[in-house]
């Protein structure tokens, strides 16, 4: 086994190097190689994180169909719809974002955070909107939960006009109640990521003003925008599972 | 030794990325309109896997997954194959409960 | 053929290297705030024995009440906390951190080449998220503890017990995210900072394993972390998940919790597997025996631990047909167990075995994880499981694969690796007496236990039928004898620091890179940057390094 290279404390051999180096790293490609990869490992963590909920839903959803789909018709696809198609754009201006800092152009990358920093707040506005307005109709587990729009769905005419749902009988309506447990789980896991995501954006938008990522050193920008991406992606899943289990019935 | 690196090589631009927005708005299209159609068992499924096709799209060109190492891959396969694992392990023991004792 | 193959420098002239990782730096807060791995190893080491004799604590009440067949000694309430609180601190802050954060920590940057772990700033994140749930978990013993058995088992947890479920939950969620950090960790340092010429297939045994506990790690704590936010979600709110009368399922809550602790005894168990390749290797002066096969074996214990969970649900209410899936899977899991059994053995034939105390645990591990294992292909098989679940045979399993297997392999570890973190040797005799008091201890403590539990003995019960009081009263006995195994090394150990031997670079004429620098090693660990050009547990470039070095002495003595 041979000892080569430079001795690791040498000061002549401590060769220019940018100053975000690490020094237990080689080199910048390692480093940026090695973060980028410990980002997806923990992406892996978050994915089993919210298998846990999936599972579960995927469980209830089964036992209880009649009464995930008269829950769902509770919640209003405009805005559902709406909130994925906000997500999309933020996406797709975070995309935008990372080719900013790798080709170095500082005000497009400050542009770009802003806007995903915006919709991401336009995202949460719309949320807490629907929130109310469960909160409002008595259809929050825990809180005075009400059966009331399920046993008699003429009740709310608002969803009755859309959907003409029949009746459950209360044993079947009892268990909208884990539905909107779900709901409120998923979306609300999911919306606390989004939280974080927007705080950890607007310190990036102070940083990227100073230009901290348009010289080189664009792996904090890119690991956030893998996370931003994953939370996108438990959004289009969540949308797809909560708003649209039969818009048909 | 380590593995070779990824994105010193290819950077992605906008051109890709507006293609990819363009389809991920088109599937969101789709998705809902697909809900307000009786498509009885397969509704579930289409939703599903339009919803898998937006992931996918999201993860091979928003997250630079197309251009990554073969590590970066397997991680991902790994993760999906696990979430899979978790999901479908447990449903064996829910599904089967309705047969009955043998 | 000599009796001992440890080789020290002269000792009258031997001095502790001046710079190393300890004298570089002064003070309380260079410890605090470091991000050297060595020293984040170290902080590990002296808290996960501080929280393991807190938990031999609890054990020890436990095997007090256990001594007469009343519920004498405590009220029954007060056992179901005691022996609730021993799982939950043995389980979460000993077994799992005990060799990744401390062996691991300090080895696996060296045994690479490498100066650091990939983000050392998150290992020293993960001490202390370790410590704040750990003293979480001491608080909620102080003001009451909780009593559901370390498994949280859904409705009792949620609906039916007034004590600390949730601070309990917080502890083990708290330390459950300084396990995963300490996994991530790993697997990015031994993917991207392994030295030039170090390919996978070179790298020791302990590293294979660590990275496949690591996996375990990453993959399975957050589904621990989902379940424990449910119950505080259900107790709290009400939110019906696991609650029969709104619909919901406890099973789920089951299903939940052991696919991460099923993956967890692997985490336990798979990196003291790890120290014991290195040190049967070292002690027979052998390759380990089929190095690809053990290599494998550890990925595919890592991969098929993930698909045997409901093995503890098995008298639950899942289906029949659930039970036989998860009860087949189960026998599969212990094969590449096995396999490691037999090429430590077959690494162990016709070497030159020298019984120094590493290799005295090395072999207590052998033939009680061999013990523990057997029969948890008892319990794996499900018409057996039905009679024995529930029972002290489970116990005995569960504390013969830990205590006989993980707990030993860790201490053979500690003595192995002790050299090298402090530069003194440890006393040999002594220790060789405390290895074997260890043994006599844990086998009249536990091997009653697999009795008791065939008799139908049940766990958690303070009191129990008075026919069963004489094996009870062995199994104390052999507590107390144990309680003194465990006790010795951390008395001589202490005493080394000041007395012991200057152990040099490598006492025990050892293969791997981190036995190729100083002990205690530099900050940096290596002066330069080591390259690889020789497969792992090489015994024969080690002696051509040795000759290589005699001569280059020789002229300057001569």
């Amino acid at each position: 086994m041979k000892f080569h290279g430079a001795a690791l404390d040498d000061n002549s051999a401590h060769q220019e190097h940018p100053s975000y180096l690490r020094h237990h790293f080689n080199s910048v490609e390692q480093q940026a190689d090695a973060s980028s990869f410990a980002m997806w490992l923990f992406l892996l963590t978050e994915v089993m994180f919210f298998g846990g909920l999936f599972t579960a839903y995927l469980i209830y959803r089964n036992w209880y169909y009649p009464a995930f789909v008269s829950g769902s018709h509770q919640l209003n696809v405009v805005w559902g719809a709406t909130n994925t198609v906000v997500l999309i754009f933020s996406s797709f201006t975070m995309a935008m974002g990372v080719w900013c800092a790798e080709t170095r152009r500082r005000r497009g990358l400050v542009l770009s955070l802003t806007l995903t920093f915006i919709l991401g707040l336009v995202f949460l506005g719309i949320k807490t909107i629907e929130y109310s307005e469960k909160i409002e109709k008595h259809h929050v587990p825990g809180f005075h939960y009400s059966l009331q729009s399920f046993v008699d769905p003429q009740s709310d005419p608002e969803v009755y006009a859309e959907y003409h749902d029949k009746p459950l009988v209360p044993d079947m309506a009892r268990h909208t109640e884990l539905y909107f447990s779900l709901y409120f789980l998923m979306t609300g896991m999911h919306a606390l990521h989004m939280i974080i995501g927007i705080g950890i954006l607007s310190f990036m938008i102070l940083r990227a003003r100073a230009g901290a990522y348009t010289s080189g050193h664009v792996t904090f920008v890119e690991n956030f925008g893998l996370y931003w991406h994953f939370v996108d992606i438990i959004w289009i899943y969540l949308f797809a599972l909560l708003y649209l289990i039969s818009r048909h019935q | 030794m380590s593995e070779p690196n990824e994105h010193a090589h290819h950077i992605v631009g906008p051109g890709v990325y507006l293609v990819i927005l363009f389809c991920l708005l088109m599937g969101t299209a789709l998705t809902v309109w697909a809900s307000y159609v009786d498509l009885g068992v397969w509704n579930p499924v289409i939703a599903l896997a339009i919803a898998t096709t937006k992931a996918v799209l999201v993860v091979l060109f928003f997250m630079h997954v197309k251009y990554s190492t073969k590590l970066t891959k397997l991680t991902i396969v790994a993760g999906i194959f696990m979430f899979l694992v978790l999901i479908s392990m447990t449903l064996t023991d829910y599904i089967s409960r309705a047969w009955g004792s043998w | 053929m000599s009796d001992t193959i440890v080789s020290l420098p002269d000792q009258a002239t031997a001095r502790i290297p001046k710079d190393n990782y300890i004298t570089r730096e002064n003070g309380l807060l260079s410890w605090l705030l470091t991000s050297d791995h060595k020293r984040i190893a170290i902080l590990y080491l002296i808290s996960i024995t501080f929280f393991f004799f807190i938990g031999g604590a609890l054990a020890g009440l436990i095997r007090l009440e256990l001594l007469t067949p009343q519920a004498d000694l405590m009220a029954t309430d007060t056992y179901n906390k005691v022996f609730t609180m021993h799982g939950v601190i043995m389980i979460f802050f000993f077994l799992v951190p005990s060799v990744p954060a401390t062996l691991g920590n300090f080895f696996i940057p060296m045994m690479i080449g490498a100066k650091d772990l990939a983000l050392p700033k998150i290992n020293l994140l993960s001490w202390y998220l370790y410590m704040t749930g750990g003293l979480l978990a001491l608080y909620t013993m102080a003001v009451g503890g909780v009593d559901t058995g370390w498994t949280f088992t859904t409705p009792l947890s949620t609906h039916y017990v007034n004590t600390n479920v949730l601070t309990t939950g917080l502890a083990v969620f708290i330390a459950g995210f300084s396990s995963i950090l300490t996994g991530l960790n790993f697997i990015v340092t031994i993917h991207k900072m392994r030295a030039p010429g170090l390919t996978w297939f070179r790298l020791p045994l302990f590293i294979w394993s660590n990275y496949a506990a690591s996996i375990l790690m990453v993959l399975g704590t957050p589904v621990l972390a989902i379940a424990i936010v449910l119950i505080a979600l259900e107790r709290t709110i009400g939110i019906g998940v696991f609650d029969p009368t709104k619909g919901g399922d406890p099973l789920l809550f089951q299903h939940l919790f052991w696919f991460y602790s099923h993956p967890a005894v692997y985490i336990m168990i798979l990196p003291g597997m790890g120290v014991i390749s290195e040190v049967i290797s070292n002690f027979s002066r052998k390759r380990v025996f089929g190095y690809t096969a053990v290599a494998f074996s550890s990925v595919a214990i890592a991969v098929f631990g993930f698909f045997v969970w409901a093995h503890h649900m098995f008298i639950m209410g899942i289906s029949n047909y659930a039970v036989l899936v998860f009860s087949l899977l189960s026998m599969l899991v212990a094969v590449p167990s096995a396999i490691k059994i037999f090429n430590w053995s077959l690494t162990l034939y016709k070497g030159s075995i020298t019984f120094e105390t590493p290799l005295l645990y090395a072999f207590g591990f052998m033939g009680l994880f061999t013990i523990g294992g057997m029969t948890g292909v008892f319990l794996g098989s499900s018409g057996t499981d039905i009679h024995l679940t529930e029972t002290y045979f489970i116990v005995a399993h569960f504390h013969f694969v830990m205590v006989g297997g993980m707990l030993m392999a860790f201490l053979s570890g500690i003595h192995f690796w002790w050299p090298k973190m402090t530069g003194r040797m440890y006393p040999e005799k002594i220790s060789q007496l405390a290895a074997v008091v260890t043994f006599i201890g844990f086998v009249l403590t536990f091997f009653p236990q697999f009795i008791l539990g065939m008799l139908g003995m049940p766990r958690r019960y303070a009191s129990y039928p008075p026919e069963f009081q004489i094996l009870n009263v062995f199994s104390t006995a052999g507590a107390t004898i144990l309680g003194v195994g465990y006790l010795l090394p951390v008395l001589y150990l202490i005493w080394s620091l000041r007395y012991g031997a200057i152990a040099g670079n490598n006492p025990w004429q050892a293969t791997g890179l981190e036995w190729q620098t100083q002990s205690p090693p530099l900050t940096e660990n290596f002066a330069e940057v080591p390259v690889m050009d020789h497969e792992a547990y090489d015994y024969e470039w080690l002696e051509k390094q040795q000759l290589a070095q005699k001569e280059t002495e020789a002229p300057r003595a001569g």
